[in-house]
């Protein structure tokens, strides 16, 4: 028990330390948070009117931010399969970083529902026994369930990882094992309930297409792995870890055909839709080519489409694939790509024209742009605190001492100058 | 180095009084009651669920909303729950040959419903259609405004909630804060409502609304007698809904909902599916009705029809 209790205060030591270059980094996601809560303040105090959210268009940037994290936290699953099922090393050196990151994306996911939420003070009201939770009937209930889930399950495989390599022992695979194997169908999980979130609403044809599920995860594991290589090289570039090229290239060739397959499943919706031409049709024509005049959409689906497709054959090629130029340009297309592609471009036409043919042109207000920014501020506030104990750890820099007790903690800086960074190996 | 130590764990310590204050201020924002707030305040935060209160729980709740209500606007409220009435199973009959377009149905509905005026929150939307497309939603446009109605070429179809057997907003809400009553209104605990606005998804008809901010309701316009399940007012954040004048049909059986009163043409016809005698079951029987968006299976008891 001391010991844990010592490993713990051992990482609150960490956390406060570092470079410069940290704390500037940390004190300008807090002035970002500090932004968002204001935000956040006015929505309360003045209702959702402050947002561009109506009758017609009900679901916004918001509950698009969370599909789009929701995919976000795939990444894990894509570094935990060849990590842990197929033991390749070089990633499973990393996996950790993934789990990591799906803890801070579940996060972010929590807070966009929360701020979505017309009464949040009544959110016991979902917690069986003291509320009621309408499981299995709400979608959204089973949501709650597998989320929490998810973020627990990462938060105890990360955290176990880091506190075994602390100790300098192996994980217990009684243990350890069956967390890792139920992570993956987890993951699955996440997104397979949030496309069955709107692909069980009748009313909604958009959202009412068998495909939407699969698509969900075809594109969830183009975004957070994009995310992780750009990640890997900052980590790498900062930090004293290594991770190798191998490693990041073999993440890219898991995009390419995780690319083909979401542009091959749009493209049969597409296909179906158009081709078919009924009056289900009307959202789809809406998002790609407007309807009645009304084209707010238009712009951003284009520019998703032409990301997509560009970064799908900058990643199958493997010239492009391992040219850190194109590969990096390839990661931030996708990124961009899925995020408005299966964040407002799924959301918005879902809820245009309405169920009675009324067209709302949505937009969101500057409210809803700045708390947004909050919450990804504290996304990444949680991802550079969980990196901070967790890269000393794999590093060989904050370890338990020789007395079993007391931790040792060699990094005081964390975010390293490179040219300092250089100096230092040359030292070793 | 030990130094460093108690400077970084102080450091945490000052951080830590922060996060705390500010934990205390999102909390305060978050209007869950203060210690010293008065105990209605703790009882209206912890009231459970409208169909778990017990008779004694459910004549407190009623009291306090009658007390609060009373003096917000500054006259007698009186909220009631009464139960649904045996036998009694309510549909709806509209009469699209006879519908003009006027919306006097909409603000009828609008006072006695106690909705919201600023914003507008209006339980019925109706449409005007082109009589050469027939219902075709698509090309329906709800904000004409010409001198007079009905204009050349167009009829009127107006839309509220379709009571269904099977309602699709019930099924998605994620703490059964919606449900459908044995008289076959589906009904909203405002009090239990958490805003998600699943159901306004879920809804094929647009029936469901939502109050994107503190109804503005004058005290002059309240209607006094009200329903838990109905026009009492509402409170922000949470969604609302036609319950067939719930006040009205309950407390006084067979008496009509406001928006069959208030019709001129004599359009809306409403009564008890239950009883053969019925004017609805008259129609049902003799006119040709026809269901909206009867392929979604939601088995609406909103019957349109045209009888001449």
């Amino acid at each position: 028990m001391r010991k844990i209790w010592e490993f713990f205060k051992g990482t609150l030591v960490l956390v406060s330390k570092g470079s410069k270059a940290y704390y500037a980094w940390m004190v300008s996601l807090l002035v970002l948070m500090a932004v968002g809560a204001a935000a956040y303040a006015y929505q309360l105090q003045n209702g959702l009117i402050v947002t561009a959210m109506r009758d017609e268009v009900s679901w916004g940037f918001y509950i698009s931010n969370f599909t789009f994290l929701v995919g976000v936290a795939a990444a894990a699953v894509l570094l935990v399969i060849p990590a842990y099922v197929y033991k390749w090393k070089p990633i499973k050196e990393i996996a950790v970083l993934g789990e990591m990151l799906a803890v801070s994306a579940m996060v972010m996911c929590l807070l966009f529902v929360t701020v979505d939420i017309g009464r949040p003070d009544r959110f016991w009201h979902l917690i069986p026994k003291f509320g009621i939770l309408n499981f299995p009937q709400s979608m959204l209930a089973w949501d709650v369930v597998v989320l929490n889930i998810y973020l627990v399950l990462n938060l105890v495989i990360a955290v176990y990882i880091c506190y075994k390599h602390y100790n300098r022992e192996e994980p217990n695979p009684n243990f350890f094992n069956p967390m890792i194997l139920f992570s993956i169908p987890a993951a699955v999980s996440i997104h397979t309930v949030t496309a069955f979130l709107y692909n069980g609403l009748a009313a909604r044809p958009f959202w009412n297409a068998s495909i939407l599920a699969p698509r969900f995860l075809a594109s969830a594991f183009c975004s957070g792995p994009a995310f992780m290589i750009i990640l890997f090289q900052v980590i790498r570039k900062y930090t004293r870890i290594d991770i190798k090229n191998e490693a990041i290239f073999k993440v890219a060739e898991l995009i390419a055909y995780s690319m083909f397959i979401n542009l091959f499943l749009l493209g049969a919706e597409v296909f179906k839709e158009f081709y078919s031409d009924t009056i289900h049709l009307a959202p789809m024509h809406y998002l790609f080519f407007g309807l009645k005049g009304h084209s707010n959409l238009v712009p951003y689906i284009w520019t998703a489409m032409i990301f997509n497709v560009t970064a799908f054959f900058l990643f199958l090629i493997p010239q492009t694939r391992e040219n850190y130029v194109t590969l990096n340009i390839g990661c931030v297309l996708i990124f961009v790509g899925v995020y408005i592609e299966k964040g407002m471009g799924l959301v918005i036409p879902g809820l245009v024209p309405d169920v009675l043919g009324e067209i709302y042109e949505y937009a969101p207000t500057g409210t809803e742009l700045l708390l947004a920014l909050g919450i990804w501020a504290t996304g990444f506030f949680i991802y550079t605190l969980l990196l901070r104990v967790a890269i000393p750890i794999l590093t060989g820099e904050f370890y338990v001492g020789d007395d079993g007790v007391k931790p040792v903690i060699v990094d005081t800086e964390f975010i390293r100058r490179v040219d300092h960074l250089a100096e230092q190996s040359y030292r070793d | 180095m030990p130094n460093e130590g108690v400077r970084a764990v102080h450091a945490h310590r000052m951080s830590r009084r922060k996060m705390m204050k500010g934990v205390a201020a999102v909390l305060g924002a978050l209007a869950i009651p203060a210690k010293e707030a008065p105990a209605s305040v703790w009882d209206a935060f912890f009231q459970k669920n409208f169909r778990e209160l017990s008779k004694e729980d459910l004549d407190k709740v009623l009291a306090r909303l009658e007390k609060e209500y009373s003096g917000r606007y500054g006259k007698a409220v009186k909220v009631r729950a009464t139960p649904p009435i045996e036998g009694v199973l309510y549909g709806y009959g509209l009469d699209l040959s006879r519908c003009i377009g006027c919306r006097r149905c909409v603000y009828g509905c609008v006072d006695e419903n106690n909705q919201s005026r600023d914003p507008q929150i209006h339980w019925i939307r109706v449409l005007q259609l082109n009589k050469e497309r027939g219902v075709d939603l698509e090309e329906a446009e709800q904000y004409y405004n010409p001198a007079k109605v009905p204009e050349k070429g167009h009829f009127y179809m107006p839309v509220q909630c379709q009571q269904c057997e099977s309602p699709p907003c019930v099924k998605v809400c994620p703490v059964q804060a919606t449900w459908k009553e044995r008289d076959g209104i589906t009904v909203v605990d405002y009090n239990w409502c958490i805003g998600c606005r699943y159901c306004m998804a879920a809804c094929p008809y647009g029936a469901r609304h939502f109050n994107w901010k503190k109804p503005g309701l004058p005290a002059a316009e309240l209607v006094t007698e009200t329903h838990y399940l109905g026009n009492r007012p509402r409170p922000v954040g949470v969604v609302e809904k036609c319950t067939f004048c719930i006040q009205r049909v309950r407390n006084t059986p067979g008496r009509y909902t406001a928006c069959v009163e208030v019709c001129p043409v004599g359009a809306r016809k409403f009564g008890n599916l239950l009883d053969p005698e019925s004017e609805i079951r008259y129609l049902i029987e003799n006119k040709r009705v026809f269901i909206l968006k009867e392929d979604l299976n939601t088995r609406p008891k909103f019957y349109y029809f045209y009888a001449t």
